[in-house]
C-alpha cells in the first residue's frame, strides 16, 4: 500500500496483441516472492488482525446465536405460519450463489481459455469453499432438529425407511454435497504446485513439514504434469455442468413446489445467473481491498478487475431479465393467484424490499456500462457492495413476499426476524471472514504455477497461437521446431 | 549418443543420478527432445509450471486417467439410480402426492450429481495415485539448486542411475553439451 506502483493501461484493445496479464517488469522469481512473501513473512499489517478480531468476534455470535437455537429450539426466529422460510433459506441460498463465481472463474473461464483467470482463481476458489461452508449451516440448522440431520443421507437404518428421493429437498443435499467435494478437490489440485513452492522456500522445520505433507512432495515432474493437465481439465469439464446444476437444483427447492411466486419454470436459469452475478460482485468486493492491501497491483491488474465488471453487467442485465419475466408471465398467464403475488411483491409489504432488489440489482450494475467505473477500483467495490444488497434482497423477496399472503387472507402474516436471526446473519459474515482471512494468511493467495505460464517468458510471446493447446503456457514456436525437423 | 558401452557400475550403489539445471522453457524442451532421442526411458524434466509440448518432448504417451474418470461416471450414474428405484420403489415403498415410486425424470438430479462425484472423485484419486504421491521424499528434493528452483523458477531434467544407458561420466557431458547451466549427482539414501 505505500508504494502504488504507477503502472502502464492494460484494458487497452490493441487489435493483434494480446494485453499483457502481469505487469510492472516482474519474472518468474518476482512473482513467486510477491505471493509468497504474504505467507512468510513475520507480521502481517495491523489491518490483518484489527479484521481478524471482528471476523473471530462475529464467528463467536455464530456459535452463539446457534447454540441458543439448539437450546430453546426453533421459536427463537421470527418464522411462523404462513412464513416458514426466512432468514435461515434465504442466507443459504445467498452464501451458495456467492460461491458459483469462484467455480465459474476456475471451470469454465477455464474451458473459454480466459488465460486472465489465473490470476484470481485461487482467490474466488477459496471464497467458493469458504461460502459453501456458510450456506450449509442454513439447511442444518433450520430444521428444528438438527441433531437427526443425518436423516437426510441414506444409510441403512434400524428404522428401515429411507429418505424420499421425490422432494427437491433431498436432491440439495445431494447437489451442496457434491458441489463442496468437487470444488475442494478442484482448489486442492490446483494448489499442490504453489504449496510445493512454499515447502521449497519453507526456513522453518514446522512449515517444510506442514507444507511438505500438504504438497504431497509434488515437485514438478513433467510425468507429473502431464497427468495433472490431463486431470485439471476433466475436473474443469466435469464443475462446469456441475456449477450450472447445483442452483438450479436450489431453485428446485421453489419452482417444484406449487406456490403462485415459486412455481416457475424460470428458475433455473434465473437462479444460476443471479448466482454467478452475486458471486462476482463478492469476488470484486473483496478483491480490490486485497489488492491494494497486499500491493499485488501488477498479477492482479485493472484488466481483471475489468473483465469481472464486465462479467458482473451481462449477468446483471440476465437477472433484470428475468425479474421482467415473472412480471410478464404473471400477466400473460392470466392467473389471478400469481397476478395477486407479483402485484403484492412491488407494492405490498414488503414493497421496501422488492425496490431495495431492484435499486442495487438492476439500476446500479448498469453503472458498469462506463469504462470509468469498470477500471476505478473503489467505484467498483461501491457498486459490487450493492449488488450483494440486493441479491440477498432478492432471496428474501423470493421466499418470505411468495409465503407472506396465501390464497386464504385470513391466513395471511408479516415475517420480521428476530435478533437471534440477525445475529446468526451478522455471524455467518463473520465465519466467512476468518476463513478467508486465515487463508489470506497461509495460503497461496495467488495460483503461482498458472500466472507464471501465461508470462512471456513462457513462451507466449513468439508467435501466433495455432488454435490448440491454448490453455496455460503454450509455446507455439516449438511447434514450428517441430516441423523443420530438427532432430538430432 | 553412441552405444553405450557395457562398462560395469562405475558408480556408487548411493547414486541416483544426475540432475541438470536449464535456463529457459527452450532450453528445456530442446534438452528432453535430445534426451529421450538418445535412448533414455528412466529420466524426467522438472518445471515450475505446465509447459505444453513437454509431454511430447519427452515422449510421455497419453495418460488413461480419463478412462478411470469414465469409470467413475458410470459408476455415479448406475449407483444413482439404482439407488433412487431400490430405495424408494423397490425396498420402502410409499405414496406420496400420488407420485410414481420410480421415474425417470425426478431421478435425473441425484443421479446427474453422483455422476459428477464420483467421476471427480475417479480424476483426483487417479492424479495422485497415478502420479505415486504422496510421496514425501525423493532423491531430487535434497538438491540445493533444485530447492532453491524447481518450483520458482528452475528447469531441470533428472537421468536416473537405474536406466540401462547411464553412464554417470558419459551422460554428464552429454547433459552439459544440452545447455546445462550445471549438472549434479543425486544420492539416494
Amino acid at each position: 500500500m505505500s508504494t502504488v506502483p504507477i503502472l502502464p493501461d492494460n484494458t487497452i484493445e490493441a487489435p493483434g496483441a494480446r494485453a499483457p496479464l502481469v505487469l510492472g517488469g516482474n519474472d518468474f522469481a518476482s512473482v513467486t516472492d510477491k505471493v509468497c512473501s504474504i505467507v512468510e513473512r513475520p507480521r502481517l499489517p495491523r489491518a490483518w488482525y484489527v479484521a481478524f478480531t471482528i471476523s473471530c468476534a462475529l464467528t463467536a455470535l455464530l456459535v452463539a446465536m446457534v447454540g441458543y437455537l439448539f437450546l430453546a429450539g426453533i421459536g427463537v426466529w421470527g418464522l411462523n405460519i404462513p412464513v416458514g422460510w426466512g432468514f435461515d433459506i434465504t442466507n443459504f441460498v445467498f452464501w451458495v450463489g456467492i460461491g458459483h463465481a469462484g467455480t465459474l472463474i476456475s471451470a469454465i473461464l477455464f474451458l473459454f481459455r480466459q488465460k486472465w483467470r489465473t490470476g484470481i482463481n485461487r482467490f474466488a476458489e477459496a471464497m467458493t469453499i469458504f461460502a459453501v461452508i456458510c450456506a450449509g449451516i442454513f439447511p442444518a440448522i433450520h430444521t428444528g432438529r438438527p441433531w437427526f440431520d443425518y436423516w437426510l443421507f441414506p444409510y441403512p437404518n434400524q428404522m428401515s425407511v429411507w429418505p424420499n428421493f421425490r422432494s427437491p429437498l433431498l436432491w440439495d443435499v445431494f447437489a451442496v454435497s457434491t458441489y463442496f467435494t468437487v470444488s475442494l478437490m478442484f482448489w486442492f489440485t490446483g494448489m499442490l504446485p504453489d504449496l510445493a513452492t512454499l515447502r521449497d522456500r519453507a526456513t522453518t522445520r514446522g512449515r517444510r513439514i506442514v507444507y511438505g505433507i500438504l504438497s504431497l512432495g509434488w515437485r514438478g515432474s513433467g510425468r507429473h504434469w502431464h497427468r495433472y493437465e490431463r486431470v485439471y481439465l476433466l475436473l474443469a469439464a466435469l464443475a462446469a455442468p456441475l456449477v450450472l446444476s447445483v442452483h438450479s437444483v436450489v431453485s428446485f427447492d421453489f419452482a417444484v413446489a406449487q406456490l403462485p411466486g415459486w412455481h416457475s419454470t424460470i428458475f433455473p436459469p434465473y437462479f444460476v445467473a443471479g448466482a454467478i452475478f452475486s458471486g462476482f460482485a463478492m469476488v470484486i468486493t473483496l478483491l480490490v481491498p486485497v489488492r491494494a492491501f497486499f500491493g499485488l497491483e501488477e498479477i492482479i491488474t485493472t484488466r481483471h478487475l475489468e473483465n469481472m465488471a464486465k462479467i458482473t453487467l451481462a449477468t446483471g442485465l440476465m437477472v433484470a431479465y428475468s425479474y421482467g419475466v415473472e412480471f410478464f408471465m404473471a400477466w400473460y398467464s392470466g392467473n389471478p393467484l400469481e397476478q395477486f403475488v407479483l402485484a403484492n411483491r412491488a407494492m405490498g409489504p414488503y414493497a421496501w424490499a422488492f425496490w431495495i432488489m431492484m435499486c442495487c440489482n438492476v439500476a446500479a450494475p448498469q453503472a458498469f456500462w462506463f469504462k470509468k467505473v469498470r477500471t476505478t477500483p473503489w467505484t467498483l467495490v461501491g457498486v459490487s457492495v450493492l449488488i450483494n444488497v440486493g441479491m440477498w434482497f432478492e432471496r428474501f423477496v423470493i421466499i418470505v413476499t411468495s409465503l407472506h399472503r396465501g390464497a386464504l387472507p385470513s391466513s395471511w402474516g408479516y415475517y420480521r426476524p428476530t435478533w437471534v436471526e440477525l445475529g446468526t446473519l451478522a455471524g455467518s459474515f463473520g465465519l466467512f471472514m476468518t476463513l478467508f482471512l486465515l487463508f489470506l494468511r497461509y495460503g497461496p493467495m495467488i495460483a503461482m504455477a498458472e500466472v507464471k505460464s501465461v508470462m512471456p517468458a513462457a513462451g507466449l510471446e513468439h508467435g501466433p497461437h495455432h488454435g490448440h493447446g491454448q490453455y496455460w503456457g503454450e509455446i507455439p514456436h516449438q511447434h514450428d521446431r517441430r516441423r523443420e525437423g530438427a532432430r538430432p | 549418443m553412441s552405444e553405450p558401452t557395457a562398462v560395469a557400475v562405475v558408480a556408487g550403489p548411493r547414486c541416483w543420478g544426475l540432475l541438470a539445471e536449464f535456463e529457459s522453457v527452450d532450453t528445456l524442451l530442446a534438452a528432453a527432445e535430445r534426451v529421450r532421442d538418445a535412448g533414455f526411458v528412466k529420466f524426467d524434466a522438472f518445471a515450475p509450471f505446465p509447459i505444453h509440448g513437454l509431454d511430447e518432448a519427452m515422449g510421455i504417451r497419453t495418460s488413461r486417467l480419463p478412462l478411470v474418470v469414465l469409470g467413475g461416471g458410470v459408476t455415479g450414474a448406475c449407483a444413482g439410480l439404482l439407488l433412487q428405484w431400490w430405495t424408494n420403489a423397490f425396498d420402502y415403498r410409499y405414496l406420496v402426492s400420488g407420485k410414481p415410486y420410480f421415474g425417470l425424470p425426478v431421478a435425473i438430479p441425484v443421479t446427474f450429481e453422483l455422476t459428477v462425484l464420483l467421476a471427480a472423485i475417479g480424476a483426483f484419486v487417479g492424479l495422485v495415485v497415478a502420479n505415486r504421491l504422496p510421496e514425501l521424499y525423493h532423491p531430487v528434493l535434497h538438491n540445493a539448486a533444485f530447492q532453491a528452483r524447481a518450483t520458482t523458477d528452475g528447469f531441470f531434467v533428472a537421468v536416473e542411475a537405474g536406466d540401462p544407458r547411464f553412464d554417470v561420466a558419459r551422460t554428464r557431458s552429454f547433459l552439459e553439451g544440452l545447455g546445462a547451466v550445471r549438472v549434479d549427482e543425486l544420492e539416494d539414501d
